[in-house]
This record gives structure tokens, sequence and C-alpha cells, in this order.
């Protein structure tokens, strides 16, 4: 169950740019399809580029209370001077969305880094060597795995720091503890692939000639394992944004003058509810909304487009080993992909 | 969407040789292997907890230090056993969870035991809820968007699931609170009840807690319809975080069934395409929403956590955010482990009536 020969080949032919992942998934695709990939990359980009720069694009700093011309006014209406108002500390609303961005970014990139590693590290080792290692690492994925990845991250931020901390550190309290909900999805997937690849005639071939177990890990079965990651990269961004908004919500998160953090930015903003002071809330979160809508929908378009076995494998585990609903799944996602 | 996406591997991975040599055993051995399956779970997630709660240190010098001189901070350490080996100390809680002790919390001075039975009741109606709340839009409108497929309705209700997984909960939940409660003034603010409901439900003999179930067992329209109304919103913004789960998962599985043969033979004889949808295409859909019902508990008691925050809902989610803020980690340890347990019980129930409906996942 690979992708399709004539796909494959056709890939092969192609110019290296028209390779990359995401030039390759929009060559393939028509429609809607289109539309939805599309859409996902102007948002994505506007949120990579308002993250990089946010230091031009802010009018100014995430936490300035002040201006030249005297203090900011509590919670001021949109408009004027405030383009999307002020909060009840005096923090000007869109600088603060604007900063939170770069936040979000750097949360994401460190978090998912780390368990990307982490993650394929043991599952290529779990996978390979298997035995009573595998076993025991199984059993502990599937434990974090069926929790709350929420509470996981709560527990995870308490050893980390305490509660909340400065910039730097309160960036990696939240990616370390998205990293370790995130850990056992890479795990599995990596595993799964391992212990399929581990069968194959070509690492039989590479054992006969004589390459070391590291050497076959590393080689021969990594870079075969690894193809479906890009997609769980896009997925597990999006994830990773609402994580640390979740945590930020909970109290955990950044101290606002260390750093903006849309989740505790709407923690703030849960009090002003009542009065009917909107615009504290509703931007940041927009913001969260508008990113993670981005990044699903790139995740979703690639998910579409890639080759069925992954949807397969989704609507496997989901139906618990029905089999009719995998061959079902994959039927209406082969069909869907040929239509569209 | 990513929560699918996580599913887990079935089983037949290698994991449980026992359980895969089985085929064709009976139901109730499989329930009993399932069963004691649940303990490792949980034995795994309070050992890990454990642990890692105290690499930060004792929780005592967590909720007060600083607030106390050293020496009276060693008293108390001393007093509540803390620093005695950590072995010890692991074992000890263990034989305490075993008895139904989950510990006394630092900040109020409450046995985490007994919040279980005054704040799981909330968690549970809300839990309820939500999940009447997503099946009702979910699946209805998973039909629409298999009917219609690839058409602007379906690509209309794609979007929408999508948004329902891209909003968090508490945006939600806020959002919902602008529009209903503060600009409309349709329906209240936050709470699970007026005070004099609350007061005349908490007068009832032996009341179950989910207010609901109270208020109409005393007959009481009043308080009725005034939990009604509060319950409205939080179960939307919860619900409709599963919603779109369900709504992705019902389409998917309609889509593949309509391809079916029985179908195909339906639709030849004059079944009307409606009836199709309705009648013979979902309800083999249904089997994997029970199965994905038992993974979404956990997305639904994340989601409950900060629901309850957000409504200020009195259950065991609003209490962890309290004994957070607060630093009481003997709490915030009590309820993790306590929710570990509700988890591993769900997913056994949800295993158990997916094998009762579908023979094929026993194994």
């Amino acid at each position: 169950m690979s992708i399709e020969p004539s796909i494959a080949a056709e890939n092969r032919r192609a110019p290296w740019y028209r390779r990359l992942p995401v030039v390759s998934h929009f060559n393939k695709s028509v429609g809607l399809q289109r539309g939805m990939l599309v859409a996902g990359l102007v948002l994505t980009a506007v949120f990579l580029l308002t993250a990089i720069f946010a230091p031009l694009i802010a009018p100014y700093g995430f936490s300035q209370i002040s201006a030249a011309d005297g203090s900011f006014p509590a919670q001021e209406a949109p408009g004027g001077k405030h383009l999307m108002g002020t909060t009840v500390g005096g923090y000007d609303v869109f600088s603060r969305v604007v900063w939170g961005a770069q936040t979000a970014v750097l949360v994401i990139v460190v978090a998912v880094l780390m368990s990307i590693f982490i993650g394929v590290a043991l599952g290529l080792v779990s996978g390979y060597i298997g035995g009573w290692l595998d076993r025991i690492l199984v059993v502990i994925a599937d434990a974090v795995y069926a929790f709350p990845s929420l509470l996981v991250a709560i527990v995870m931020a308490i050893v980390i720091s305490g509660g909340r901390s400065s910039l730097w550190g309160g960036i990696l309290a939240a990616a370390i503890s998205i990293t370790v909900v995130f850990i056992p999805q890479y795990f599995r997937v990596i595993r799964a692939e391992t212990i399929r690849l581990k069968a194959e005639p070509f690492v039989e071939s590479a054992k006969v000639v004589g390459a070391s177990n590291i050497r076959i890990m590393s080689r021969h079965i990594f870079k075969n394992a690894t193809r479906t990651l890009p997609l769980i990269f896009t997925l597990n961004a999006s994830e990773a944004i609402l994580t640390l908004a979740g945590l930020g919500f909970l109290g955990f998160g950044i101290e606002p003058t260390s750093a903006a953090e849309w989740g505790f930015d709407l923690n703030k903003a849960l009090a002003d509810t009542t009065s009917g002071i909107w615009w504290t809330g509703v931007f940041p979160g927009l913001a969260i909304v508008l990113t993670v809508l981005g990044l699903t929908l790139v995740g979703e378009s690639i998910n579409d487009l890639n080759d069925p076995r992954l949807r397969g494998r989704r609507a496997a585990s989901a139906g618990k080993g029905g089999p009719d609903s995998t061959t079902a799944a994959q039927a209406a996602i082969a069909a869907e992909v040929s239509s569209s | 969407m990513t929560t699918l996406i996580e599913a887990p591997p079935t089983d037949a991975d290698g994991l449980l040789p026992t359980k895969k040599k089985r085929s064709g055993g009976g139901l109730g051995q499989y329930i009993l292997i399932r069963f004691f399956l649940i303990f490792p779970t949980i034995l795994i997630l309070v050992t890990m907890v454990f642990f890692l709660m105290r690499i930060t240190g004792d929780p005592i010098t967590a909720a007060l230090g600083g607030r106390l001189p050293p020496e009276q901070l060693q008293e108390r350490i001393t007093a509540a056993g803390y620093d005695r080996p950590i072995f010890v100390q692991y074992f000890e809680y263990l034989g305490q969870l075993i008895t139904g002790n989950f510990g006394t919390t630092l900040s109020d001075n409450r046995k985490v035991s007994e919040m279980l039975t005054t704040y799981g009741s909330a968690t549970l109606e809300l839990s309820i809820n939500a999940v009447l709340v997503a099946l009702l839009v979910g699946i209805p409108l998973g039909m629409v968007a298999a009917h219609r497929r690839d058409k602007a309705p379906d690509a209309v209700l794609r979007i929408f699931a999508i948004l329902c997984y891209a909003t968090p909960v508490f945006f939600a939940g806020m959002l919902l609170k602008l529009t209903f409660s503060v600009w409309l003034g349709w329906l209240p603010v936050a709470g699970r009840a007026k005070t004099s409901s609350e007061l005349a439900l908490t007068a009832l003999q032996a009341p179950t807690g989910i207010y609901w179930v109270d208020a109409v067992r005393s007959g009481n329209m009043a308080a009725l319809g005034d939990v009604m109304a509060h319950a409205v919103l939080p179960a939307v913004a919860l619900g409709l975080l599963t919603a779109g789960i369900f709504l992705r998962l019902v389409r998917t599985n309609v889509i593949g069934t309509l391809g079916k043969d029985y179908v195909e033979a339906g639709r030849s004889r004059g079944v009307s395409e409606f009836r199709l949808v309705t009648k013979h295409a979902y309800k083999p859909a249904l089997i994997p929403i029970i199965t994905v019902m038992g993974l979404q508990i956990a997305v639904l008691l994340g989601g409950a956590v900060l629901t309850e925050t957000t409504f200020e809902w009195k259950g065991l989610g609003f209490q962890l955010a309290t004994y957070l803020t607060a630093r009481d980690f003997v709490a915030v340890q009590g309820i993790v482990v306590l929710l570990a347990v509700i988890v591993a019980l769900t997913n056994f129930i949800v295993d158990i009536v997916a094998a009762l409906i579908d023979p094929r996942v026993r194994y």
C-alpha cells in the first residue's frame, strides 16, 4: 500500500522544487481541495510573518502600558490610538496579539522538534529491537496517550517551572509539557512503520552484507519510516497552539511582563465579558482560531492528497480493527482523491 | 483531524499476545482480560504523576513556602511524613489509594475522595450534556455532508468541523457567553443554578448531585427550568468540540457504506435516497462512533477543566484550576489520579459495549 506507481514515477521525473512536500501537494490538488490548501497556506503565512516581524508590526511593546504622551487608558474600546483597545491593566491588545504570535511560534518549534527527535528515536529503537523494552515503552506510551493531554501538560508544567516564569523559562516549560504529550504519537507511528519495514527484504539484505544495527536503523529504516512526518508536524503544530493556550488559560502561561501569550490574555479577559467588554478576549481568541484553522487546513489537505494509507490507519484504529471500516474509509478516500 | 489520527493502534500490534491467541474466545473471557488490563494503566499513571510531582520538592514547601518561617515549615513537613525516603512514601500512597484514600488537600483541609462525590456529579452532568449536544449536532450533519458529498453543504460542513476543532473551548464559551448572556440576556452567565434552586435541590433526600435529575425527581419545575437554562451554554461549548469529530466520522463512514452492494440493492428496489442514508447506510457507521467516544472521554475531560473554569461550573475541573492557582499539589495529584481512574474505567466500558455490538472486536 504505497503511493500509486504512476504518481511516484511522475514525482521522480519532476524537478526537485516541484517535489517539495507542499508544492507537490498543491500541484496535485484541484477545486475545493486546492481552495482549502491555499486558504490554509495563506493563514499560516500570515501567522509566521506576524511572528517574524512582530517588532515592526506591533505599535507598542507587549508589556508597555504608557507612551511618550502618558499612560494608556484602561479598558478603552477599539479605535483611535489603540486599534483593538486596551486591557484592564492598560496593555495594548493589538500589540499583545502580534507579540503572541511570536511566543506561539517559538513554543511550537521547540516542542515539535523535541518530540520528533525523541519520539522518532524511541520508536525506531523500540520497533527494531523489540522484546521487553518494546513492551514497556508501548505500555507507558499508551498510558500517557489515553490520558487527557492537557492534564499531562499541567503536571509537566508544575514539574518544570512550578507554575509560571520568565520568557525562555516559560517557553521551555510549555514546550516540554507539550513534548511529553506528543512523544507517544510519534513513537507509535514510527514504531509501527519500523516493525513493518523490519521484515522487508532490503533490511535483510543490509544485514547480510554486514551493516550494523545502528546503520540499518539510521539509514535504511529511518528514511522510509519518516515519510509521514510532515503531515503529523502540521497537525501537531495546531494542537501545540491549543495546548499552550489551555495552559495559559489555566494560569500556567508566561508572565505578561515577560511575553505575550494568547491563552493567558483570554484568562484575564474572562472577567471582562460580564461587563460587555469584548475586545480583550475576542481578538486573542480569533488569533488562536485563525492560526489553528490555517495549520489544520494545510495538514488536512496534505492528508487528503497523500497516500491513503494514513487515513486508512486512522479509520482502522478508530474502528478498533473492524476490517470493514478500514477498507470503506480507504475506498472513500481513494474515490475522493480521484474524483476531486 | 488530529484527534482521530492519534487513535491508538489496535491490540493486534503484539502488545497483548494473550489476547491475540484467544481468537474466538468467549465474551466473558474478553471482559475479564480487558478488566485486568485497567490496573497496569492506572498504576503507570499514578506512578508517573507521583514521582513527577515529587521531583519539584514536597507539596508543603510548594504550597506554603515563603509564607511560613523555615522551622515551622520543617515541622509540618515532618508531621506529614514528607521527609521520609521517597519509596516509602510511594508505597504508602499506593496503599492509601487502594483503600480509597486520595489524601487531604493542603489549602482547605478537605478529603480528596470527598471532593469526588461533591464535584464529580457536576462534571458528570456536564459531560453527559456535552455528549448529547455532540451527538445531536454531529450525526445528522455528518449524514447531510455524506449525502451531499462534494457539493456546497459538504464543503461548508467540513469547514464547520475544522472550526469546531480549531476553537479552544474556553474561547467558544466566552463567545457564547458574550452573545447569549451579556448582549441578548437570554441565558445566565455562569454557575449551575440560582442559589434558590440550588438550596431547594440540596434539601432533597439523597440527592444525586446531577441537578436536572434532582429537579425532575422533586417535581420542582421552576428549578428544572433554571437548571436547564444554566446547562445550555457550557454543554454547547464543550459539545461542539466533539461534534466536529463525530461529524467527520459519520461522513466518512456513511460515504463508505453508501457504496456498498446492499445499499445499491436497496436503491435498485426504489428505496428513497433519504431512507437509504438515514436507515441503511448510517447504522454501520455508528460502531466506530462508540469506540471513538471512548477516546473522546479524555478530550472531554480535558475540555471540561477549561469549560468549568469558563462558566464557573463547580465540578472537578473547576476545583482543579482553583487548586492549581493555590499551588495545592496534593489536591492536584488527587484529582489527576482520580481522572486517570475515570478514563481507564470509561475506556473499559466502551470496549465492552463495542464488543457486545460487534463480535469482531473480541479477539
